[in-house]
């Protein structure tokens, strides 16, 4: 059973309007709001850092009150149409909700998925600059790259006991999680993050390249492409976890099309150290926040 | 159509003897469609003296266009008298709050409380409405329309295009040209200045060929570095603005509130001297409060 009922679709809805977002970037937010010299380019560098705020900012920016013709998809096009001020408090809202436990209870790795959700995004974008195929833009990949597992906190944080038993499952078993998921809770993180997405209309773009990041890729589509191959360079070097351990093999037309293996594309990417390290800064949980 | 600037001060009003000429209420504009119905822009202090002007004539139907919640655009609505006398139909329209979700009757709400206000939102005994408008949303108003544009505040501010019969005027309210948060060499900078560019451009065009553009002049270009980021225009940023849509004439407004009415003139004859040579059909005006143009 892929398909969720309409009841938990709008129950999920309304629960991710209190989720709340990464410590660090909640810690910052709180400091950046007594600021009245904040920078507005660090406010969007904190916002973009974090999953859960980059999800909640486009879900209000992109919802019928606005009736933007063009879907936002970026920070920074939030930034340019809805100003500072604006921006600021809407980060603080959400920072309001408090911080995610460094490991929730059931299990959830908070640090560990933020670290996966971080350098998926980077490497996207690098990706998609490096091999510049087309006039894709590659914020579009770093935005895929950062919210394509959100379904995982979503379930992680309201269906705690099946995820953590996916999570086992997967491990026993030696699956990919989305299929232990499908069979211990008859759904998995693509769908509801897909889900989720759609219901707030983001562009279709993303909602089709979060739904179907581990089945259908469409490899004349550069963003799903450049988020395949992003993530699974992600779990192969270990850059985090995301709680899905098995790397999977690249389709031989994405093979083609970025012309080798997972190992060449790796070596073709040179030294992404940069990368890995600010990842983990940014995903280190400030223990002491208790916001 | 008719138009009358009650409010032209920016910020806080500013009455006495340095600003009399131009005057101290903050913003307020009427505007009469041709077939004189009453359109509002901003509930400035301004409003008040209008309202006085209002009752002759009750009960009336005002539209009243709110371009963004700051006190200056915002604080003379508790003193537009027509809403607490019964008959009145008032309508008040601005963006959705973006945290709370609320339209414009966060304004109303806010403000007549007793704390702040000795009538609380619950005793107005007009019939008062509320809209929510949308960027580039259109609303009819007899006949006019009302097209709001998205521009640039720290806060959310609708610019609003009125058109009657083939005449147009837009309002900025608060405006600052976009500029780029990214240093040239920062990873950032391209793809912002793309955004910006591309909502310049938008904005531009929503003002295409306007009889008058009434446009927020808070700064000279000298006073800008140290106020960039603060959401207002500058003499110089408004003429460029004027000129690219094609405007007909341009009203200057929203004067700094320390500002005398002899500096004023001073700065503006400046601004002016530094474009003589490329106005060309452009008439640049200074907004003062009571002056009245039809176009």
């Amino acid at each position: 059973m892929t398909e969720i009922s309409t009841e938990l679709t709008q129950k999920l809805s309304a629960a991710v309007e209190k989720m709340p977002a990464f410590p660090k970037s909640v810690q910052r937010i709180l400091e950046l709001s007594r600021d009245i010299n904040c920078s507005p380019k660090e406010l969007v560098m904190v916002i973009e850092q974090d999953p859960v705020m980059t999800m909640k900012l486009l879900r209000v920016i992109n919802s019928a009150c606005y009736g933007f013709t063009k879907q936002v998809t970026s920070v920074n096009q939030s930034m340019v149409y809805l100003g500072l001020n604006t921006i600021k408090n809407m980060a603080l809202s959400f920072a309001a909700m408090g911080a995610l436990p460094p490991q929730t209870n059931v299990g959830f790795d908070v640090q560990g998925y933020l670290t996966h959700s971080l350098t998926t995004a980077g490497l996207a974008r690098t990706l998609c600059q490096k091999y510049g195929w087309d006039d894709t833009d590659p914020a579009d990949c770093y935005i895929a790259g950062l919210l394509h597992d959100f379904g995982k906190v979503v379930l992680g944080q309201f269906l705690p006991e099946e995820s953590n038993a996916a999570l086992a499952y997967s491990i026993e078993q030696s699956i990919s999680l989305h299929s232990a998921e499908q069979q211990i809770i008859g759904t998995d993180h693509t769908v509801i993050g897909g889900m989720l997405v759609e219901k707030w209309r983001f562009p279709k773009q993303l909602i089709e390249t979060i739904r179907n990041h581990h089945s259908a890729i469409s490899p004349d589509n550069t963003v799903q492409s450049c988020l395949f191959v992003a993530n699974q360079i992600s779990k192969k070097l270990g850059l985090g976890n995301g709680g899905n351990l098995v790397v999977e093999e690249l389709p031989p037309a994405l093979a083609a099309r970025f012309n080798g293996s997972l190992s060449d594309i790796i070596a073709s990417l040179g030294d992404i150290s940069r990368l890995e390290s600010e990842a983990k800064v940014v995903a280190q949980a400030g223990r002491e926040i208790k916001a | 159509m008719k138009l009358k600037f009650w409010g032209v001060r920016g910020s806080i009003a500013s009455p006495g003897e340095s600003t009399v000429r131009y005057g101290g209420n903050t913003t307020c504009i009427e505007i009469r469609t041709d077939n004189n119905e009453l359109i509002i822009l901003d509930g400035g202090t301004g409003i008040f003296p209008l309202a006085k002007t209002l009752l002759k004539s009750l009960p009336i139907t005002a539209h009243i266009f709110n371009t963004h919640s700051h006190w200056d655009h915002i604080q003379g609505l508790p003193f537009f008298l027509p809403i607490f006398i019964p008959g009145n139909l008032i309508k008040l329209y601005g963006a959705a709050d973006p945290i709370t979700g609320e339209g414009p009757e966060r304004i109303i709400n806010m403000q007549l409380q007793y704390s702040y206000f000795p009538v609380s939102a619950a005793e107005i005994k007009s019939r008062f409405e509320y809209t929510a408008v949308m960027p580039n949303e259109t609303v009819t108003v007899a006949d006019a329309t009302v097209t709001s544009v998205l521009l640039n505040h720290p806060v959310i501010n609708l610019g609003y295009r009125i058109e009657c019969n083939g005449r147009a005027i837009f309002f900025t309210g608060d405006h600052e040209s976009h500029f780029n948060i990214y240093e040239p060499d920062d990873e950032g900078y391209a793809e912002y200045q793309a955004l910006i560019e591309e909502q310049r451009l938008s904005i531009v065009e929503s003002m295409r060929g306007v009889d008058i553009l009434i446009a927020d002049c808070s700064y000279t270009r000298d006073e800008y570095p140290t106020k960039r980021g603060w959401g207002h225009g500058t003499f110089d940023s408004s003429i460029k603005l004027a000129l690219d849509a094609g405007a007909k004439i341009l009203y200057c407004t929203h004067h700094e509130p320390t500002r005398s009415d002899d500096e004023l003139e001073k700065v503006f004859a400046e601004a002016l001297s530094r474009h003589t040579d490329i106005l060309g059909e452009l008439d640049v005006r200074l907004a003062g409060e009571g002056i009245e143009i039809e176009i």
